[in-house]
Order: C-alpha cells, then structure tokens, then sequence
C-alpha cells in the first residue's frame, strides 16, 4: 500500500528523518510515535504525498511519489482517509457538507443512507446542520474521522487524532478506527498517547513505530 | 435532517459554495471592470472617429486635384487651352473640368462679398481634375503642364493631405494603445485580486487539496466567481459608456474632430463586444493566476 525505500527527509536545517525504510501491508494497524518535533507529522505528510522525500523512495499505491503529478496526487487522496489532529473545515458549509466533501470534489453524489449511517456511526446525527465553529474538539475529531472514511478509503491516516480530547473521547475514537481495520482498512495512527497504543494493543494486533534518532524502528512488544 | 444531497446542486454551483462567499471588496473587481470597460468605449470611439476621419480625408482629397493658371492676360486663352489639350491626352484622369467664372465667384464670395467683377481681377483660372482608378502620374503631369503652360500649378493636395491623414492616423493608435493598456490593466487588476482571493482562501484551498481536489476544481469557482463579476462590471461600464458617447453633440456639416467622436453604423456593436471581451479576459487571468497560486499552497 505504502512503503518507503531508504527515504530521508531534511528542511533547511537538517535532516529529520533519514533511512526510512518500511511497508504497510494492507489490513495492518500501526502506530508511530515519538517525541514532539521527531517528525511524526512529516512521516504522514510523507505518506500522503503532502510532501516528497529529499532521497530514497516513497511508493503509495504502487506509484513512486515523485512521478505523480498534481492531479495523481489528488486521485491518490481519494484513495487515503486523513485526519488531522486541528482538523479543518470549510466553516461556511454545514457538517453534513463537510462530511460529503470527498464526492464533491470528485463531482460524485454521496448516497444519503450511507450518509445518515456514517453520521450515526460516529455520534453526530444530531449535529449533521451545525457549523463547524459550532463542534466540540471531540465532535470535530469525530467528524473529520467520517470525513476521512466517506468514500472508503484503503488506507486511514491520523495525526494525534486524540490530542485534543478527553480520555473517554480517545477511546471512542481509538474504538472506531479498530472497526474500520477490523473492516480491513490499513491504519496509521501518529499518537504520543502510549496509553492509548496499551489500550489498542488489548484490542487488535497493532504494531508500533517508534521515531528516535531520525530513524523510524519498530517497537518491540515492551511498551 | 437536511443531507447535501437533499438539495438538487449541479456540480458546478456546488464547486461554486465550496469557496466561502467573498468579502465586502468583491464589488471593487465589477467596479474595475466598469471603470475600464467605460473607458474603452470612449478609446474605442476615438479610434474608430480618426480612422473615419483619416480614410474620408484621404479619398476626398486624394480623388481631385486643382490645376491654377495665372498668366498674362493674352495668354490665358491659350494656356488654358494647352492644359486641357495636355489633360486629354493624359491617362489616368477620369473627368477634368474648368471652373467658370460663376462658380469662381461664388468660391471667392466669402472672402471678397458678392457682386465681385471676377473679369476685371487677375483671378487665377482653375481646373478641377478627378482622378482616375489607377491614377495619373502626377510628377510627369507637373513636367508636362511645366512644357506646355508655364503657368500652371498642379496641386494634387498632399501638402495639406499628409498631415491631417498622419495626425488622425496617429490619433488612431494612441487610441489603439489605450485600448491595449486598458485591457492590460484589468487583467493585471484581476490577477491581483483573484490572487488575493486564493490567498486569503488558503486554509480552504488545503482542505480541499487533503480531501483529493483537483487544481482544477478548485479554481473553477474562483474563475467563475471572477469572470460573471467582470462580465457584470464590463456590461455596466459599456452601457454607460454607450449612452455618454450617444450623448455628445452630433457631428455637424463640418465635421470636426470632436464633434465627430462616436460611432456609425455598425460601429455601434463594437462596446457590445467589449464585455464579453472583458470576461474572457478575467477568465483567462484567474485561471493563470488561480493555477499558478495553487502550485505554491500545496
């Protein structure tokens, strides 16, 4: 689905990641942690072509990175469900609007049961006219997560989407996107909540990536 | 519950609601192209009067010219006669014809009052020649007349023909060139704008671009936004226009060079055309500026 070859990434000041080299196999439940500043962020910008790597090989899809243009980029997208962790809106349009963005862009219709289920999935029926002003951080968390799933999506990705919530609100969250893997979505899930990579752990075979020295390793089963 | 799809939007009004609505500086882009589009009429006025001017006093002069005789009083029987002998046998002169002595008066009455004894002045006798398609050569007329009557002027008129043709004709372009900077100016003015607009809609245009937008999605709302404002604006300025050139003085008998601004005959579809003009015009700037801006978001 997603892999990196050997992948560096430096901004003018230096290198923040260098020889990156992993896979996300399809169906798979990862978590990438790490202090802040480590570059998380820019691991998944990386992975949602929001960013080319200075050297190596970033492939999504099967498409090297750096041959996609623009509009491969975006056709990408429509394939990668992104949640961030200050999601935005388009805070002029209704929630239900927001939600259905994905078709819009690609001149689709979104089907309204499916519409309506997907509101119900994730708790905000209720707010399907509000503004995005109007929401919650844990509202708007769970609004950007049925964003990100609307047009089913093979690969979730989700910067810090716990970050501004409460801890029953995490597990919320943390609870929808085990259903989404469990209904074989590939998931990567930026976090430096460990108790929440615990409580997932409980739940589903979920690896964890851990950023340190500019390298990303996988964690060992001691956390 | 109220859902997106509840509502029957074609594509393009929904790409159209993904940008917020603009700010209270929108009316400044129809204004421009108001301004300008009405400025471009009075231009386009200008140059369409001169260029008039110009052909009609080309032709009218060029068709004729005048040939004068002074001579002694005893020759100019005979000078005469030689000129037209000479005219006769000249190609390229459709119709020659000596002005008689009524029609000398009353050419002279304005300057001299009527009852003037034309017999008893030395009035230089005139002979008007209208030239024929293609037209004589005047240079070798001139040498010929010199031969046959030494008293003969050829004035085929270029003398006063030039200047005013190149002066209108120069009028012409300033109006061409004013025509072109106002047309540069709105699309400078709406670049700016519309870069304005997609920048002060960054955070939006992010969005879009996460969820899978396209470039050319994207600008299609700030395209359309632009161009049916300047199509509005333009179409306010030309109708203005119109009325403010419909309103000048009517060309009198004389036809000056002001009181001849203005349009005739289908000159008048001309500012019709500016509009539209103007509207493809801003939507080819928003899409340059609109792709090239979207390139440096994301």
């Amino acid at each position: 689905m997603i892999s990196f070859e050997n992948v560096a990434y430096s901004y003018g000041g230096g290198e923040l990641l260098s020889d990156v080299s992993l896979k996300l196999a399809p169906g798979s439940f990862h978590f990438l942690t790490g202090p802040s500043g480590a570059g998380k962020s820019t691991f998944l910008k990386l992975a949602y072509a929001e960013l080319r790597p200075t050297t190596g090989r970033v492939t999504l899809f099967d498409n090297d990175v750096t041959r996609l243009s623009r509009d491969d980029v975006a056709r990408t997208r429509r394939r990668i469900g992104i949640v961030h962790q200050d999601c935005k809106f388009l805070d002029h349009m209704t929630l239900a609007a927001n939600m259905a963005l994905p078709f819009t862009v690609s001149d689709r219709e979104s089907d309204p049961q499916d519409m309506e289920d997907l509101l119900g999935w994730v708790g905000l029926k209720h707010l399907a006219d509000a503004l995005p002003p109007q929401l919650s951080g844990g509202e708007r968390q769970r609004a950007a997560l049925a964003r990100a799933v609307i047009v089913d999506p093979d690969v979730i990705l989700a910067d810090e989407p716990t970050g501004n919530v409460d801890w029953e609100m995490s597990l919320r969250i943390l609870t929808l996107l085990v259903e989404l893997n469990k209904m074989g979505k590939t998931i990567l899930v930026a976090t430096h909540d460990l108790n929440l990579i615990r409580q997932a752990k409980a739940q589903i075979q979920a690896r964890v990536l851990r950023i340190a020295k500019h390298r990303v390793q996988l964690a060992g089963a001691d956390l | 519950m109220r859902f997106p799809t509840a509502k029957p939007a074609s594509p393009a009004t929904r790409a159209l609601e993904v940008v917020p609505p603009s700010g209270p500086t929108a009316w400044l882009t129809t204004f421009t192209a108001g301004a300008m589009t009405f400025l471009c009429v009075f231009a386009l006025a200008l140059s369409l009067a001169s260029g008039r001017l110009a052909t009609r006093w080309s032709e009218a002069l060029a068709k004729t010219a005048t040939i004068r005789l002074s001579a002694p009083e005893e020759q100019v029987q005979i000078q005469t006669d030689a000129i037209l002998a000479t005219l006769a046998t000249t190609p390229g002169i459709a119709s020659y014809r000596l002005i008689d002595d009524d029609e000398t008066r009353q050419l002279l009455e304005p300057w001299f009052g009527p009852g003037l004894p034309v017999e008893a002045l030395p009035i230089p006798r005139l002979i008007e020649v209208v030239e024929a398609d293609p037209p004589y050569d005047s240079e070798g007329l001139r040498q010929r007349l010199t031969a046959e009557a030494p008293g003969a002027v050829l004035d085929d008129h270029t003398r006063w023909r030039r200047p005013l043709a190149e002066a209108a004709s120069r009028i012409r372009l300033l109006g061409v060139l004013s025509i072109v900077l106002i047309g540069v100016t709105m699309a400078a003015m709406i670049t700016l704008a519309a870069r304005a607009a997609l920048a002060t809609n960054a955070q939006e245009i992010r969005v879009l671009r996460l969820v899978g937008a396209k470039d050319s999605y994207i600008a299609r709302a700030f395209v359309r936004r632009f161009t049916l404002r300047t199509l509005g604006g333009a179409a306010i300025g030309a109708a203005l226009g119109l009325l403010g050139v419909a309103a000048l003085p009517a060309a009198d008998a004389a036809g000056g060079f002001l009181t001849g601004l203005g349009f005739i005959g289908w000159g008048w579809l001309w500012p019709l055309a500016l509009p539209p003009l103007a509207a493809i015009l801003a939507f080819l700037a928003t899409r340059r500026a609109a792709f090239q801006k979207l390139r440096e978001l994301t």
